[in-house]
Parts: C-alpha cells; sequence; structure tokens
C-alpha cells in the first residue's frame, strides 16, 4: 500500500487532506521535518490562506530548498498548487517555489460572478494524463479561491469561471490541483488515488 | 460558473440534530454523523453544522466531533458555534472542517472577521447573519440559538453585511428569521438586496418548503447556494429529487 507524506506546515487543511488518502487506504504520514520530506515516497503540499504566511512558514521551517529539489511525484492542493509558480500577486508580489513558470493572479470573473470563486465547477481535461486517468469533461470539483494561476504549458485541465481557470497542472514530477480533491466526492478521490498509484 | 449548491443545515446539540420553527421548540432529528454521511451519499453540495447552544453557553464545538464528521465527509463542511478567537477557529480547521462560521461573535467584536481571513484566508470564513424584518428595513439578530437569550444586535443588516465583507469574510449565510422553519419559501426580497450590494458568495437560509423555493431563490435572488434544514430531515424532500427538478428548470446542478 502507498505511503504518502503530507507537509504539516501550519497553513494547511491537513487533516482533511489525510482523511481523504485514509479513505483510499493509504499510509498517511504528516510531518514539517526537512529530512523526512526529502525522503518521501510522494509527497502532498496542501495550502488554505495567503500565500505570503505560506511561504513564510515553508521558509521558518527550512522546508523551501527540500520541496524544490524533491523529485518524486509532488502534489500541490489548491494553495499548495498555487506555490509551484513562480510569484503571487497576492500580498504585493510574493515569491513562491518557482517550479513552474508564470504570475499567481487576482481573479477577475466580471461583476456577476462573486470572488472567491467558491463551490462545485466542471472540469475540462485539456491533455491526458495519469493523474487524471478516469477523469472526463464535465465531472464536478470543488474550488475555494480568490487568485487564480496562469494558463499555459503546464494546464492539464480547466475550469470555467468568467474565463479560463487552471484547475490540474503539471511540470514534470510535480503535479497541481486548485481544487480540493480531498472534498470533491469521486473526483477527488479518483485523481488522489491516480495519484497514489504514480510510480515513485 | 459553480453549481448552485444545496446545503442541509444540521443543528446539533450533544451531537443529535435538532430542529426547530422560528429558533424555538426544538425536536430530535437523529443523529448528525448518520444525517450527514445521508446528505452526502444523496449529493448534498456542502454541509453545515451549528452548535447552537454553544454561543449562548459561552462554549465552543467539541473538536473530537469535527474530526469525526471530517473523516466521514468527501464534500465540504463548515462548522459554527462558539467560535469567538483565531485560536479556536484554527484548532476547528486543523480537525478538519473546511471553513468556520460566525455570527454573534463576530457582532461582538467584528476585528474577529479581520483576524480570521489575515490568518486563515476569507474563503475559509463564513460570516452567518440572523436577520429579522423590522417595518420596510432588516435587523440584525444575536444569540438566536437560546430564546431567552436572543436579542437585537443593533445593526441593519444590510449595512452589516458590507462591513463583514468589507472585513474579509469569504461568504455569508444570510439566516431570515420571519422565515425560518415555516416551510412558505426563502425571503427573495431580503435576499436579492442582499446579493445587489455583496461581491463574495451569498447562501440563502430559512423558509425552504419545497422544491420550488430553491429554484424561486436561484433565479430571483441569484444566490450561489441555498441552506436548508427541516425539509431535508423530515424526508419532505430528498436532495436527487430536488437536483432533478432544479436542472429540469435550467438551474445548474451538480447531479
Amino acid at each position: 500500500m502507498s505511503t504518502v507524506t503530507v507537509v504539516s506546515y501550519g497553513a494547511g487543511n491537513v487533516a482533511s487532506v489525510q482523511f481523504a488518502l485514509e479513505r483510499l487506504g493509504a499510509t498517511v504520514r504528516l510531518t514539517a521535518d526537512p529530512v523526512e520530506i526529502a525522503d518521501a515516497e510522494r509527497l502532498i503540499l496542501p495550502g488554505v490562506g495567503a500565500a505570503g504566511y505560506a511561504m513564510a512558514r515553508l521558509s521558518e521551517l527550512e522546508l523551501i530548498e527540500p520541496i524544490r529539489t524533491y523529485g518524486r511525484p509532488l502534489l500541490g492542493v489548491c494553495l499548495g498548487q498555487q506555490l509551484l509558480f513562480e510569484t503571487s500577486e497576492e500580498g504585493g508580489g510574493a515569491p513562491l517555489l518557482g517550479l513552474i513558470p508564470g504570475t499567481v493572479r487576482k481573479m477577475d470573473p466580471g461583476a456577476d460572478r462573486p470572488v472567491p470563486h467558491m463551490g462545485w465547477s466542471a472540469l475540462t481535461v485539456t491533455r491526458t494524463d495519469p493523474l487524471l486517468e478516469g477523469v472526463k469533461d464535465g465531472d464536478w470539483a470543488y474550488f475555494v479561491h480568490s487568485y487564480a494561476c496562469p494558463d499555459g504549458d503546464a494546464t492539464l485541465a480547466c475550469a470555467d469561471y468568467g474565463g479560463s481557470v487552471p484547475a490540474v497542472v503539471r511540470n514534470g514530477n510535480r503535479w497541481g490541483c486548485q481544487f480540493h480533491p480531498e472534498r470533491s466526492a469521486a473526483t477527488g478521490a479518483r485523481i488522489l488515488r491516480n495519484f497514489l498509484d504514480l510510480s515513485a | 460558473m459553480t453549481a448552485r449548491r444545496i446545503i442541509p443545515c444540521l443543528d446539533v446539540r450533544d451531537g443529535r440534530v435538532v430542529k426547530g420553527v422560528r429558533f424555538e421548540g426544538h425536536v430530535d432529528m437523529g443523529d448528525a454523523a448518520d444525517l450527514a454521511a445521508r446528505y452526502r451519499d444523496e449529493g448534498a453540495d456542502e454541509l453545515v453544522f451549528y452548535d447552537i447552544t454553544a454561543s449562548p453557553e459561552g462554549r465552543t464545538l467539541d473538536y473530537g466531533w469535527v474530526r469525526h464528521i471530517a473523516r466521514l465527509l468527501d464534500i465540504p463542511f463548515s462548522v459554527a458555534g462558539g467560535i469567538r478567537s483565531v485560536e479556536q477557529a484554527g484548532r476547528c480547521l486543523d480537525h478538519g472542517a473546511d471553513k468556520v462560521s460566525i455570527n454573534s461573535p463576530a457582532l461582538e467584536r467584528p476585528d474577529l472577521i479581520s483576524d480570521l481571513a489575515a490568518r486563515f484566508g476569507s474563503q475559509c470564513v463564513v460570516v452567518g447573519v440572523d436577520s429579522k424584518r423590522s417595518g420596510d428595513d432588516w435587523l440584525v439578530h444575536q444569540y438566536t440559538g437560546d430564546t431567552t437569550a436572543s436579542r437585537g444586535a443593533g445593526r441593519r443588516t444590510l449595512d452589516w453585511i458590507i462591513e463583514a465583507q468589507t472585513l474579509g469574510a469569504g461568504e455569508i449565510v444570510l439566516n431570515c428569521m420571519d422565515e425560518d422553519g415555516v416551510r412558505r419559501g426563502y425571503d427573495l426580497g431580503q435576499l436579492a438586496a442582499a446579493r445587489a450590494r455583496l461581491t463574495i458568495p451569498l447562501v440563502a437560509s430559512g423558509g425552504a418548503g419545497a422544491a420550488s423555493h430553491f429554484l424561486d431563490v436561484f433565479t430571483s435572488a441569484n444566490v450561489s447556494g441555498a441552506l436548508a434544514a427541516s425539509v431535508f430531515h423530515t424526508g419532505a424532500l430528498r436532495i436527487p429529487e430536488l437536483k432533478a427538478y432544479l436542472a429540469g428548470s435550467g438551474v445548474e446542478v451538480r447531479p
């Protein structure tokens, strides 16, 4: 059975991610230890809240380099996806992990759409990928965010919210989900199972 | 776009779901975890748990219970009841809740909203507002979980929701108390007035009694979600039937 390490750094919905993985039968280790993170078989970087705060926490815990240089499968969830990019407008240009090119920007979906983008949106899969095995166009995922990642070469799936919102991204062995797979019912469980099945 | 959310609300006392009419005369509706699992399986988009006696009794939620619910659910849920500090909200989120909803404590100290938003992000911070008609206007009430403690908060509803949004609330749940538990439909006028003033999501609460009431509130008041309790707890309306009806009427819902 897969073992998965979840970065527990005080800026994430760690428990709900842990429980979702446990429902799939995975062995879950929560840690903020740089050595344990570097040695992990596969790694999840959760995150809610402000990008600047999350990066400051990672820095205090000396986790930026271990995550940056981590070579086995890594999945960033929600803010964790955003942290994979270079910079965020949130907090006036916070530097991020820089694993995927581009800037995370404040959403501006038009006057008739509330921000945060909060709720269930349908996915459009734009590239086949092992993480999205079994996920179809129109499958629903639960989003909660006010900032969005740039749409580019890394995008694997999108949601529509007054424009295309990158929902799943990948660069090499680094994946990200803007939505919360741990709270996205069957679609989310499928994606987490696919992540556990990726060869480490 | 996002699907319109159908949100069963579980008013919880000692792990049991209770429901009253206009916030009074509570009756037992079953085990909270059992009902939560049923709604998850029936396609609820989100759940809200209110520990209705926490705030009047000056205590907060049972974190172990939050954890138990978080293990059970693969849909988002928020918790409410006596959360009056950043530390307490953090413990709810640490135990697996997705959002915290604050009501009376936000009225006592509005800066609690900005403190929570700064620490956890606006997306975690729901402000619940209990509102009652007064002439041509609506006024905020507090401590509504206990009829002996319930009282006016000395604020206009439409002013308070804007203040909450400005302070960093990520969503407003507007409980229209005149309609609560009486199942004659949501307060469309009040909700439309609130929607017109907000840029954050608005969730309607109070008055759902039939599938048509959900259609009305989505089409007339343009709310992001509709919360209901007794109509679901009693089995008068099943979520799959409701969603089929809404989809057939042109409202986008998650099947």
